[in-house]
């Protein structure tokens, strides 16, 4: 009877416990519902609305026949910006990869990719404060423009590009490297367009998160891109974000921005999604491809 | 023998501060096959890879010695054009799993300079028929190497090896990841290679070294034992230490 | 030719002839990618760098009071740091506190308790919220969690724990414990993807031999897996915690950004990366720029020292789990 009532109690434990975790993931999952739901429940009129992709995002306005318009210099903006940042982060990042996964450098190669490390963990608003500090002291004019925007979110990827590139370096295997060794074709053929070009499927999931990650960023541009309503007006000047938008329209008491903040957050929400269904289709097939090279 | 493409002098290969091989003086008869024979970790495997100077790819590892091909010191000559020159298959079948079948064997030209495209066609042509792979592969030569049987991708890799025409090919344990038929296919290969080629296989097989090899050598414990023409190597070999081995005492 | 004479790796002989040609574009390729693997430890001593060069007026004026001078007044122009690193470690540790209880639960659920049909989504559901932007967070946060805090949990923790002193003044919904709890979401995906590998990296072995002695599921969770996850959920929290220090947009949304030490947890704040936020652009002049700038390289500093601690400890387990498993 003894032995009996332990055993009961032991096994009461343990179904507590799937309980209990199952509650844990309930909560850790309602904040994910309930941003989707919000966004979609206030912004899902306003994002179908025509034009609202191409329009100007609206000045503030306090009466109930108000249009809110849209979100086409934002969507620009971050483009530009994040085209400019992938152009600089993703040569710097897959070349420091490269030099960290591919030559025999002692402890130079481990220290970089503990440096790159280290740098994915340096809070975003301080990478924008660094070029902020530098561009104020030695560009004044260029401070609030599009070319600081660029290197804040730039200064972002590049930790994450080179990480990321290292592991997908890693995943080709040895016998790759040697094969076109021992075929005559020198170092960096090897390196570029076989072990590289091998690495490919995982370093563009890499680059991909990197993007995904710098579209979403706000709080380094706010001193650096500035925003502006505007569509694009030339490298040296301010230029628009999504993100930046939807913090300046967040805070607005004006009920029609807040309106195009909401639009702009399910924007944002739903490109996030695709590119993270994309990133992992990738990851999935370079899985199988591994697999099948095997 | 018809002189000596390749002569190896005092070659003594290090793993950091332990040398693989000690002091090996070697030579190899011109478009003939030499077997390299020996236990497990007699050094067989570190030896040829200085033949092309692929010792030295691995971390901490230097290599002492002369190797001479045609007369000339390899290690005194650029190693990426010395690589063209001796081709090397390797242990298991590596072909790039990125690319085509086609692709694969066309990639030392399509690399290394420009070739005319009906240059490179018609040199994939002859590699995949001098591998014996043509028939197998000619009506999907563009399907990725991945799709071929273990086999196939070693006669793939043979291919790819001979479309940089080289006037030696290495073969580190080209069987060892094999089933029968397969090595048999590759052995009777190696037969119709000598014709054009130097060759110079790796195995842990005395049968392989037998059927194949005109000339054989045994190491172990890194050293050269014994090395001579195949028949005398197995039917008198001088040093005791050859003759357990190939009677099966020990290894 | 005496083996036991060292010579440098390969290279008898004089260095390379005109036959060697084909070297140099090996040669460039490794200069350039030399180049831009330094360019990586070049940019982390830039980042201290040109703060501390933009913080050199500040350290002027108030030297290394700075670092505990408790007033922040733009209008006297006296800066110290202490009131954000206040803000900064209490919504960090709270955060943290309510953080590491349901992300292990759930680690725990996603591995050893949750049918398998559940574990994949689950585990990239969780996944996903890591991939929200924080600007998202700040705004979700405004709208949802901001009045509900006022409406529902602060009258609540006044009246059942008010006695602690810690939940005393007006509530208006913004401040230090709203900022926490969305802090807290944010950092859940991180703490949780981490133990998560952890627990998957406990040998099978581990787990059979638990089971094969009678123990029921959570018995092996507890004994078998656990200790041995353990670095591993210390290190996912130590990176957990890295994110909160840093986090900004979602904390200067909800904080309320007043520039005094809370007094309690209903107090609005401000942490050192909302202060950032929230001034350099409204910056009085060049003293308090520098002081901001300063601000942010105390924050460099901690989270650096955050990280690294995480990261050696990630590492080692990282190497030694795969030195097991293997």
């Amino acid at each position: 009877m003894m032995r009996f009532d332990h055993h009961a109690r032991r096994k009461l434990l343990s179904h507590g416990v799937a309980v209990l975790t199952g509650l844990c993931v309930v909560a850790v999952l309602y904040p994910l519902v309930s941003i989707v739901y919000t966004a979609v429940v206030r912004g899902g009129t306003v994002l179908f609305q025509t034009g609202f992709l191409t329009s100007v995002p609206p000045n503030a306005c306090s009466q109930v026949s108000c249009n809110t318009v849209g979100i086409g210099p934002n969507i620009q903006g971050t483009v530009i910006l994040v085209g400019i940042a992938a152009l600089i982060s993703i040569p710097v990042g897959v070349l420091a990869a490269v030099f960290a996964s591919e030559y025999r450098t002692r402890g130079v190669g481990r220290a970089i990719s503990f440096t790159a490390d280290v740098l994915s963990g340096v809070p975003s608003i301080i990478m924008g404060a660094f070029i902020f500090g530098y561009f104020i002291l030695v560009y004044p004019s260029l401070t609030y423009s599009a070319i600081t925007g660029g290197l804040a979110l730039s200064a972002i990827m590049i930790p994450i590009v080179t990480r990321t590139t290292e592991e997908a370096l890693r995943t080709v295997p040895n016998s790759t490297r040697e094969a076109a060794l021992a075929l005559g074709i020198s170092k960096w053929k090897t390196t570029l367009r076989i072990v590289v070009i091998s690495a490919l499927p995982g370093i563009a999931t890499g680059v991909l998160l990197a993007v995904m990650r710098a579209a979403g960023e706000a709080a380094p541009l706010i001193f650096t891109a500035f925003g502006s309503n505007l569509y694009y007006r030339g490298l040296d000047q301010p230029i628009a974000a999504l993100p930046l938008l939807i913090y300046d329209f967040a805070l607005s008491p004006a009920s029609n921005q807040q309106d195009v903040a909401w639009g702009a957050t399910l924007f944002l929400l739903i490109a996030i999604l695709i590119t993270n269904v994309v990133a992992r289709y990738m990851i999935h097939r370079l899985g199988r491809q591994m697999v099948g090279g095997a | 023998m018809s002189g000596a493409k390749l002569r190896v002098e005092h070659l003594t290969a290090y793993y950091g501060d332990h040398p693989g091989v000690k002091d090996i003086s070697l030579e190899f008869p011109d478009r003939m096959v030499t077997a390299i024979i020996g236990p497990s970790g007699c050094g067989k495997s570190t030896f040829i890879r200085c033949l092309n100077r692929m010792h030295e790819t691995a971390p901490r590892t230097r290599v002492e010695g002369k190797v001479l091909l045609d007369g000339e010191d390899i290690y005194q000559e650029d190693p990426v054009r010395i690589r063209r020159r001796i081709g090397m298959v390797f242990q298991k079948p590596n072909p790039f799993v990125t690319m085509s079948i086609y692709n694969n064997v066309s990639v030392a030209l399509r690399f290394n300079g420009h070739h005319p495209r009906d240059y490179v066609d018609a040199a994939v042509l002859r590699s995949l028929q001098q591998a014996a792979l043509w028939e197998e592969v000619k009506d999907r030569i563009d399907s990725p190497a991945t799709s071929l049987s273990g086999g196939q991708q070693q006669r793939l890799c043979i291919a790819r090896a001979l479309a940089a025409s080289p006037e030696v090919l290495l073969m580190d344990e080209p069987c060892s990841a094999l089933d029968p038929i397969a090595t048999a296919k590759i052995e009777d290969l190696v037969g119709h290679l000598k014709d054009d080629y130097t060759v110079v296989i790796v195995t842990h097989n005395l049968q392989q070294a037998a059927r194949v090899a005109d000339y054989t050598a045994f190491f172990y414990l890194g050293g050269l034992v014994e090395y001579g023409p195949t028949e005398d190597l197995f039917e008198r070999p001088k040093e005791h230490l050859t003759e357990s081995y190939i009677t099966g005492r020990f290894g | 030719m005496d083996p036991s004479t060292p010579s440098p790796p390969s290279s008898p002989g004089p260095s390379s002839d005109s036959r060697k040609v084909s070297r140099w574009p090996d040669r460039i390729f490794f200069v350039v990618v030399t180049i831009v693997g330094l360019g990586i430890l070049a940019m982390a001593f830039a980042i201290v760098g040109i703060l501390a060069n933009s913080s050199r007026e500040s350290f002027r004026v108030f030297g290394w009071g700075f670092l505990y001078g408790t007033i922040w007044d733009p209008n006297k122009q006296i800066f110290g740091v202490i009131p954000f690193v206040v803000g900064t470690l209490l919504t960090s540790g709270i955060a943290l506190l309510i953080a590491l209880p349901l992300a292990l639960g759930s680690a725990i659920f996603i591995t050893t308790q949750a049918p398998r049909y559940l574990r994949g989504p689950v585990g990239t559901a969780i996944e996903l919220l890591a991939a929200v932007p924080s600007v998202i967070y700040g705004f979700w946060g405004l709208f949802v969690i901001v009045p509900y805090m006022r409406t529902t949990v602060d009258p609540f923790l006044r009246t059942w724990f008010g006695f602690t002193g810690l939940f005393t003044g007006p509530a208006y919904g913004f401040g230090v414990l709203t900022a926490s709890v969305v802090l807290a979401v944010m950092i859940v995906p991180t703490i949780c993807a981490v133990s998560r590998d952890s627990l998957l990296a406990v040998p099978v072995a581990q787990q059979e031999a638990a089971v094969s002695l009678g123990a029921t599921n959570w018995e092996t969770t507890r004994t078998a897996m656990l200790p041995y996850a353990r670095s591993g959920i210390v290190g996912g929290t130590i990176l957990g915690l890295g994110r909160a220090l840093g986090e900004t947009m979602a904390v200067t949304m909800v904080i309320g950004n007043v520039d005094r030490i809370p007094t309690s947890l209903f107090s609005p704040g401000q942490t050192i990366a909302s202060l950032i936020a929230n001034e350099l652009l409204s910056s009085t002049g060049p003293l308090q720029t520098s002081a901001i700038l300063e601000c942010g390289l105390v924050l460099l500093g901690i989270s650096l020292g955050v990280n690294v601690a995480a990261r050696l400890l990630v590492w080692r387990i990282t190497k030694s789990a795969g030195a097991i498993v293997t």
